[in-house]
């Protein structure tokens, strides 16, 4: 295998052919901002926030889809980034109806987190405030479109590690949306095996479990994911 | 020099920051030790005072009554500050503007009531088509969210006004 020299925010660094900026930058210890990305299943690069400037590239690229190459000189931190984090991060808070304070996810919110990391303490930007349906038609989970950030994690994880391909997506824009099997209820799945994979992996409280209150929180349990695990070795991550 | 002169304003909201900011306990006679407080749902002032240098707006612009109440602050008050995350980002009380002004206000109180049935439209004030945070209508200064905020966060905050530094939000976040 091809090793690969490169320099993230100045720090020298190597990493194999094939391996993303990402993955190289997290095996370095260099916190690389991300809500789509989750080690064990593949990236898509659709949250932006890893956007990272190559060293004789006139335009940003996403750290978790681009691949290193030899020489690199990659700048993963500088105020101008930092801006694009935040300007993204906010958008996803006023594209659907985050409010914090009575979510699911309270406090183990990877964007709440995010927006706290940024130092984001309020929107310049207008709420867009849609009306979007809340499915809590399966008898274990429910899904908010409200938290939902379209991180696609949940489409990923049930097509890559549980093989059921429950989850996709219909419409675009600002319509878009996470869809069960052709846009069924959720309930209504043929496909759904309830294996919960997606409630585990969501970011926000789009995914949740039923029947527990919002203070207690959902995520305090979270199993260290496993399945993730094993499917990260048998990719050679 | 004359005592800085602290305001807070109660709009849309649970009045759950205000707590938070009698959660400063035995530091609130700290900082009134060195400001006055000269209107708020804490003193029995009733109009807004001029010449304000600090003022705590808790709550989201909900309102006819809030919109003009805000201007109001704005144009008596030095460092206007957005407390809380219903005043930062509008948080529960937008949580209607989905629904709108119409549909909400039958659900309250045509739908699901009994005796009586009517929509007030007397003494209390319209509802505005959505509720928003304080800066879609006036310039705030700084913004302290969270639900509620701190009271660490409160008496840093304040701490940092009366003693003439940089004021610090930091730690602060949405959501509680």
């Amino acid at each position: 295998m091809t090793v690969y020299t490169l320099k993230i925010d100045g720090r020298d660094v190597a990493g194999s052919e094939g391996q993303s900026i990402m993955d190289v930058a997290e095996e370095n210890g260099i916190d690389i901002p991300g809500l789509c990305h989750l080690p064990g299943i593949h990236d898509r690069g659709a949250c932006r926030l890893c956007v990272v400037k190559i060293g004789g590239s006139p335009r940003l690229a996403a750290a978790c889809v681009t691949r290193i190459a030899e020489g690199m000189d990659v700048v993963a931190h500088d105020e101008e980034l930092e801006e694009y984090r935040r300007a993204a991060t906010e958008m996803m808070f006023l594209e659907r109806n985050h409010v914090c304070a009575v979510c699911v996810a309270n406090n183990h919110c990877e964007l709440q987190e995010l927006s706290a990391d940024l130092g984001m303490t309020h929107f310049e930007l207008p709420r867009i405030s849609p009306t979007v349906d809340v499915d809590l038609s399966h008898k274990l989970f429910g899904l908010d479109h409200n938290r939902c950030i379209l991180c696609l994690r949940c489409v990923r994880v049930c097509d890559e590690i549980e093989g059921a391909h429950v989850w996709d997506v219909m419409h675009r824009g600002l319509e878009t949306r996470i869809q069960a099997d052709m846009g069924v209820d959720w309930g209504d799945s043929a496909t759904c095996t309830s294996c919960g994979k997606c409630v585990q992996v969501c970011p926000t409280g789009a995914l949740f479990e039923k029947g527990r209150p919002v203070a207690a929180g959902t995520r305090d349990e979270r199993p260290f994911l496993p399945w993730l695990r094993v499917h990260q070795e048998e990719r050679g991550l | 020099m004359s005592r800085p002169r602290i305001a807070t304003v109660w709009l849309d909201g649970c009045s759950g920051c205000h707590m938070s900011l009698i959660d400063l306990d035995e530091r609130i006679l700290d900082i009134f030790g060195r400001a006055d407080l000269v209107y708020g749902p804490l003193v029995d002032v009733k109009v807004f005072p001029e010449n304000v240098d600090v003022c705590l707006v808790e709550g989201a612009v909900s309102s006819v009554d809030d919109l003009e109440r805000i201007k109001t602050v704005r144009e008596r008050t030095k460092t206007l500050i957005a407390f809380g995350d219903c005043a930062v980002t509008s948080n529960v009380p937008g949580m209607r503007n989905p629904i709108g002004v119409e549909p909400l206000l039958k659900r309250a109180y045509l739908e699901n009531v009994d005796i009586n049935p009517m929509i007030p439209n007397r003494i209390v004030p319209q509802l505005l088509p959505t509720s928003q945070p304080v800066n879609r209508f006036v310039d705030v200064d700084i913004f302290l969210p969270g639900c509620p905020p701190h009271a660490d966060l409160i008496y840093t905050l304040l701490d940092d006004l009366l003693s003439g530094r940089t004021p610090s939000v930091a730690g602060a976040r949405f959501g509680r």
